[in-house]
């Protein structure tokens, strides 16, 4: 590694992936192998681990001190709460949402899962699928993470047989697939005894696919992102007023999704106001286009009223505009969400005051089954709802984009995050539940 | 046989795949801006340390062409490097930063905070920091503080409010989804917020190559008269030592961290450009903090300790 030059190094991609845990699966094991045999563990953190290990009296040092790095956590031997890991490969970087698999899963997944580009749901080989697998399965689904690696764990105990593997692999994929996970890849290791993580396994020659970080190093991210629907959420409006810079009045944002190009035809959200984009700016360069995830300034050839939380789209593409949002949401606080509950929604860089109208459903993760008009939901359930917003939001479907079809609720009183939510259909609702709610005589 | 649905083969990096580089500075970017938008009065801490130095240099980028609408603050021990504070002041002139200083010279001096047996004042930090933080009413609060620095850290959110003494709650962490940050508060709470939160010292030390940002000199290869103390060198100084039975000697040493000088040790090194310190870095076996901070050593938690009373 100490040969590459800094130009080299940096020219690597980044991943974004996260674990779905749960308890004796393995997760700690194949975290602790991956950091160990990617070098990311360094030997003061192992000699850390080492001391506590043995001043507990314990033979074999005990690498769930490495990720559990609270106190509470290491007293109880519990991991309260999401934790990012980052290590690294000569091809690729990673960062790692490292989730617990406690009882409070669903938030904690959902939270690790928004940002990933894939997740990995491991399977205990002796077991095969269960219901927490299909649990993780569906989150999965329902955050729309591209890429989704059934590791299929512990072959050691199952005599490295390949039929084990099989059936396992085709029960999962054609469940996922109804789901609409739109890739599956299945991999045989074992995290203890390190087949097929970092190595490739000898006691697995019928399996011809990658290993877990061959993989994880080559799989495509930012996929088409760069074709989807353009969206532009102004942050910031940048306004030097100097000498040097007296008219200079640029749009600043993390571009969302898309591709924007200087000449093309925009429309400013919610007010519909239209312009050219004259000038791209990539943090003081100026350039012909930028595609998404980068941060730019955008200038226009019209001066148009546009202020933080305004999204920029092409004319030829534009969301539509509702103060209707339909969605299926996570709730992810301890107070509960009820029908009537006054609360923020941010959307992309805009925070607005909206009301929940109806909970139509709340969704039993184990068998994907609907329980209709629930009254309300509480920490760690899904569910549709509809809210109503203070003003019109331009809102694409999840399924379209994550970025701009996500949101947040947010109680005003406290500023808790009480809910992560997904606009537009959802696998969880093949049938719409039939709604049963006036729709008119909301005195917003 | 395989159940594959469809694989990866070829090369990853598409044309619209950003280096990891730019995906981190993106974000970073992004996390600035969100702040400038949402909040009323925010405010950079900043060491000379190279964390805070890419902190700034992003922030330049960020706003440019216009100038960072942030002013700085700088916890000050009292036992700084004075290439560090020489470099602090220059670089606060050259853009035409506002600088707050929080002294905890001033606090011992006053008899508020005593100076400690072991002559460490990284833990007198906190009260001159939190104080200020109330007295200028800062509602944001930029830290350098990376998630790969230690195990405490890898929890700490992107945003994390400080309720009015400052503490970290880790029980009462927001979740952080997608990347839509909720900077709510009451009066008197502040958010601290982390933009180089998913950078490692790798990645900040080939950023700093890449974008050509100057440091100060002690992060290079020098020759310095230290000592050796708790397995580490440290620079002999006013600050109290070397004491008895400790003996100075001529090092060409060099700094992976700065912060106060009784306690961050320098390590042998002979890396006088960027790209030694890099190819020493990722030869490295040990963390940053492991090599070079005597306070984390104190306990097993030390962080976490600190930082639930309002350190950063």
């Amino acid at each position: 590694m100490s040969t590459l030059t800094a130009e080299e190094l940096s020219a690597t991609t980044l991943l974004r992936f996260a674990t779905a845990g749960s308890v004796d699966d393995g997760k700690s094991t194949l975290v602790g192998r991956l950091l160990h045999d990617s070098k990311s563990i360094l030997t003061d953190q192992l000699e850390a681990v080492e001391r506590v290990s043995a001043s507990r009296g314990q033979d074999t040092p005990d690498l769930a001190l490495l990720t559990d790095g609270l106190r509470a956590e290491r007293e109880q031997g519990i991991t309260i709460d999401v934790a990012y890991r980052y290590f690294a490969t000569l091809k690729r970087r990673f960062i790692l949402a490292d989730t617990p698999g406690h009882v409070q899963y669903t938030r904690n997944m959902v939270t690790g899962a928004s940002t990933a580009e894939l997740t990995v749901i491991l399977v205990d080989a002796r077991n095969g699928v269960v219901e927490q697998t299909r649990r993780h399965a569906a989150i999965a689904a329902l955050l729309r993470v591209p890429h989704v690696v059934l590791a299929v764990n512990k072959m050691d105990l199952v005599e490295y047989r390949e039929t084990v593997f099989a059936a396992i692999a085709e029960e999962f994929t054609a469940y996922a697939s109804e789901l609409g996970v739109p890739e599956v890849t299945a991999i045989p290791i074992s995290a203890l005894a390190g087949d097929n993580v970092v190595d490739p396994s000898a006691n697995m020659d019928w399996y011809g696919g990658p290993t877990f970080l061959e993989h994880l190093e080559t799989v495509p991210v930012s996929h088409d992102l760069a074709h989807c629907h353009a969206r532009l959420p102004v942050q910031y409006v940048i306004r030097p007023q100097t000498a040097e810079h007296p008219d200079y009045r640029g749009y600043a944002g993390q571009i969302a999704a898309g591709t924007f190009r200087v000449g093309e035809a925009v429309t400013v959200l919610p007010s519909g106001r239209t312009s050219t984009i004259s000038g791209i700016d990539l943090l003081g360069e100026p350039v012909d286009a930028a595609w998404t995830t980068q941060s730019v300034t955008v200038l226009l050839a019209d001066d148009v009223d546009i202020s933080r939380g305004d999204l920029i789209v092409p004319t030829k593409d534009a969301p539509p505009i509702t103060q209707d949002v339909e969605a299926t949401v996570c709730h992810v606080a301890d107070q509960p969400l009820t029908v009537g509950h006054r609360v923020l929604i941010k959307h992309g860089t805009r925070t607005v005051k909206a009301i929940v109208k109806d909970i139509p459903s709340r969704l039993t993760l184990d068998d994907l089954s609907l329980h209709p008009h629930p009254g309300q939901l509480v920490a760690n359930d899904i569910g549709r709802v509809k809210i109503r917003t203070a003003v019109p939001l331009p809102v694409d479907s999840y399924a379209d984009s994550r970025r701009t079809g996500s949101f947040i609720l947010i109680d005003p009183a406290d500023g808790t995050t009480l809910t992560a939510g997904m606009v537009g259909e959802s696998f969880a609702s093949p049938v719409p539940v039939k709604d049963e709610s006036d729709d008119d005589g909301w005195d917003f | 046989m395989t159940t594959t649905v469809a694989t990866a083969k070829e090369g990853t990096a598409g044309p619209y795949a950003l280096s990891h580089l730019d995906a981190l500075e993106s974000e970073a970017v992004h996390i600035f801006r969100e702040v400038a938008g949402e909040f009323e009065n925010p405010v950079i801490l900043f060491s000379g340390g190279k964390d805070s130095i890419v902190m700034l240099h992003l922030a330049l980028k960020a706003f440019a062409p216009a100038a960072i609408p942030f002013s700085l603050l700088h916890v000050d021990t009292g036992h700084n490097f004075p290439d560090v504070l020489e470099y602090r002041d220059r670089v606060v002139a050259a853009h035409g930063l506002r600088l707050h200083v929080a002294s905890v010279q001033d606090y011992i001096d006053s008899g508020v905070l005593k100076e400690r047996p072991d002559g460490t004042r990284n833990p007198l930090q906190t009260l001159p920091l939190t104080e200020k933080i109330q007295s200028e009413k800062f509602d944001a609060v930029f830290g350098g503080g990376r998630r790969d620095e230690e195990k405490a850290r890898a929890k700490e959110r992107v945003f994390s409010l400080r309720d009015e003494f400052s503490q970290w709650d880790p029980r009462r962490q927001r979740p952080e989804l997608w990347n839509l940050y909720n900077g709510r508060h009451a009066p008197g709470e502040h958010v601290r917020v982390f933009p180089l939160s998913n950078w490692t010292e790798l990645d900040v030390w080939q950023y700093i190559a890449r974008e050509g940002i100057e440091l100060p000199e002690i992060y290079f290869a020098h020759e310095r008269e230290v000592f050796r103390r708790g397995g580490m060198w440290l620079t002999a100084g006013e600050w109290g030592g070397p004491k008895d039975g400790e003996s100075v000697e001529k090092r060409l040493v060099r700094y992976r961290t700065v912060g106060d000088m009784s306690c961050t040790g320098a390590v042998d090194s002979d890396a006088v450009t960027l790209d030694d310190v890099i190819a020493e870095i990722a030869a490295s076996r040990l963390t940053e903090r492991g090599a070079t901070r005597a306070d984390d050593k104190m306990s097993e938690a030390a962080m976490e300790d600190r930082k639930r009373e309002g350190y950063f």
